[in-house]
């Protein structure tokens, strides 16, 4: 389909979404990603019966955390999509790129490029 | 176990925000298995801190450090040679925890990162709930196993109370009536007759309205 | 069963009258002419008031300086003790204060939690329950001790009462229940509001199968309602409340101008079908803000006048 998506995504390649931990969203963030979405199977279609539910989950905690610290919750979010979608795909990266683009960069990124 | 609930970050760090060296001391014990305090718990308060104060434009450095035990002296004592290093420390051990290491570690001021909230069990994942108030006499072979002292919200030793109601407490129909389960397991246990036992008038004095308690063994003590 | 202290109500049900006893609220405020004035009307209909100890948990003015405002009127008060909100010191030292006002009669009761009241952050107590403090009152009374086992001087002379709900859950431990209140040493019962007559009834002829009525003395307890409301609020809102459908079918069967007159319909209706009831030896109305009503009921229901006792 030859689709273009935005390219300053970095892809991380999990077994499952059920993998993704609080404590890895927040190092991203700590690290200066201006941008975390994590893209699971369509609920109910996990593999692992669960694993995109815990991960949603998840992203909800660290959206509350990033809240509180003053970094935006909205800069993590939980996308569902099946891999026959990749329309899809290509889209929400561009969603979630204009999005990241109009809340502006990570404020610690900026920091610790002044400091 | 010890059941403890995270504190709300915005509290710790209204807590500790005027020092600039910080250890997050974790426990691997009851707070870890009820997902408050333990090493995973540690790192993900760690790292909010961290980010928390690069925002503010601060250097302040955040430790991480899980010991076995912080009821423990032995445990505590691994502490010993880097305390000196931070301003504050941020327990994320149940209440004994946290006084242990302020008794242990005189001058350094110790914060506690979770509200202790009660002796109880995961009576399913995410759900916890209270078994025990430590009252000092146990009654629970009288009560067919479920104790109203920490069960029933009027601690009613002769219960059921009015107000239960298809098997809910009065106060929270998500609450069930301790003398509705007291009475369905006698059931079971085909001890009915024990209901119009007569529990007599409760000794407290082992119970919180004794002051402070203590439980010395002389055969193992050294 | 013969008499074991000066109250008028004991001596009324031990001579085998019918008796009939009210309810008084205390006002939320520190003016008694409230509970003086509700007193006034209730005075020659009723044998004895009871006046409520903070119930629902809302703070009000306390049971026991209300029970001695209607004592210094002549009339004779009913102590409601709720174990919720003291220990056993103070509850004992009430008990002594009561007595030395010579109040003779006291219900002991658990009390609402205080969730439901305007402290609900407030600590309770529970140091002792309902059956302990019944337990505590006979033993001061009759021992004339106090739990610690030292000597009471003058002992407090005190009918001591409970409430029974024969309708909350779970039913089958309704009747051990009320056999363990006994065994504890109640003397006096005051039920529940009744609406479902034949559960009510049902649970009478468990008593009476254990020889329970002849044990303490059962006083029936009705609430007339005064709309259609009350009867559906009671039937859904209220903890351990019993109410037909077909009741408030009843009250909502009415005009809203002749529902008061409905519920006052319903609760004489009441009263004259637990006359028959074998067991049944009097009426608690318990009429919320509708003291002015009771002397109609006690009437109507053939209650009226009150017998004359020594």
């Amino acid at each position: 389909m030859r689709l273009r998506y935005p390219s300053n995504i970095k892809i991380i390649k999990l077994p499952c979404t059920g993998k993704v931990d609080v404590i890895h969203l927040l190092r991203s963030f700590e690290k200066g990603a201006d941008g975390v979405y994590v893209l699971g199977c369509l609920e109910g279609a996990c593999q692992f019966n669960n694993g995109n539910i815990r991960a949603r989950k998840r992203v909800e905690q660290a959206q509350k955390i990033l809240d509180s610290v003053g970094i935006g919750g909205e800069r993590v979010k939980m996308y569902n999509l099946s891999s026959s979608e990749a329309p899809l795909f290509a889209r929400i990266a561009t969603e979630m790129t204009e999005k990241i683009m109009e809340m502006g960069p990570n404020p610690i990124k900026l920091r610790k490029k002044a400091a | 176990m010890i059941v403890a609930e995270k504190k709300p970050i915005e509290e710790i760090i209204e807590s500790i925000k005027s020092y600039n060296k910080i250890l997050i001391a974790g426990c691997n014990e009851c707070v870890t298995v009820c997902e408050a305090g333990g090493k995973k718990e540690v790192a993900i308060l760690a790292s909010a801190l961290r980010m928390y104060f690069m925002n503010q434009g601060r250097d302040v450095k955040i430790d991480e450090v899980t010991l076995e035990r912080q009821c423990d002296h032995e445990y505590l004592e691994e502490l010993r040679n880097n305390v000196d290093m931070y301003d504050a420390v941020v327990s994320l051990a149940c209440g004994v925890g946290v006084q242990f290491m302020a008794e242990k570690y005189f001058n350094k001021p110790i914060y506690p990162g979770v509200n202790t909230c009660f002796l109880g069990a995961a009576e399913e994942r995410g759900v916890w709930g209270e078994r025990c108030q430590a009252c000092g006499q146990c009654i629970l072979g009288k009560t067919a196993g479920i104790c109203p002292v920490s069960r029933c919200a009027k601690r009613v030793l002769n219960g059921p109370c009015g107000g239960s109601t298809k098997g809910s407490c009065e106060i929270n129909k998500d609450i069930k009536c301790a003398w509705q389960l007291i009475i369905d397991r006698l059931k079971e246990l085909n001890k009915m007759e024990d209901y119009e036992y007569l529990t007599p008038i409760k000794d407290w004095s082992t119970d919180r309205a004794g002051g402070p308690r203590k439980v010395v063994r002389e055969d193992v003590r050294q | 069963m013969s008499t074991k202290t000066p109250s008028k109500l004991e001596k009324i049900l031990s001579a085998g009258h019918l008796a009939v006893t009210s309810e008084v609220g205390p006002p939320r405020g520190s003016d008694a002419e409230a509970i003086k004035k509700k007193a006034e009307i209730l005075r020659n209909h009723v044998d004895a008031i009871n006046i409520t100890d903070n119930q629902t948990s809302v703070t009000r003015l306390c049971s026991l300086a209300s029970c001695i405002h209607l004592k210094l009127m002549g009339i004779e008060p009913t102590l409601q003790m709720v174990v919720r909100d003291r220990n056993r010191i103070a509850l004992q030292s009430d008990i002594l204060g009561a007595a030395s006002f010579d109040i003779h009669n006291i219900l002991c009761l658990s009390g609402d939690h205080q969730s439901f009241g305007d402290q609900p952050k407030g600590q309770n107590v529970f140091d002792l329950d309902s059956m302990q403090l019944i337990q505590t009152a006979r033993y001061m009374r009759d021992e004339g001790k106090f739990l610690g086992g030292e000597e009471i001087k003058r002992p407090p002379k005190m009918f001591v009462g409970a409430a029974a709900n024969p309708f909350a859950d779970p039913f089958e431990i309704r009747v051990p229940r009320l056999a363990k209140k006994i065994a504890a040493g109640v003397e006096f019962i005051q039920t529940q509001c009744i609406y479902n007559l034949d559960k009510f009834e049902e649970w009478m002829r468990l008593a009476r199968d254990r020889g329970l009525h002849e044990k303490c003395y059962i006083m029936a307890g009705v609430t007339p309602f005064k709309n259609a409301g009350m009867a559906n609020y009671m039937k859904t809102r209220v903890p351990g409340m019993d109410v037909p459908d077909e009741v408030v079918k009843r009250m909502k069967g009415v005009p809203k101008e002749k529902q008061a007159e409905e519920g006052i319909k319903i609760c004489i209706e009441t009263i004259q079908r637990l006359k028959e009831c074998e067991g049944v030896r009097g009426f608690h109305i318990m009429a919320i803000e509708w003291e002015d009503k009771v002397p109609g009921i006690v009437e109507a229901a053939g209650l009226y006048p009150r017998p004359k006792v020594e």
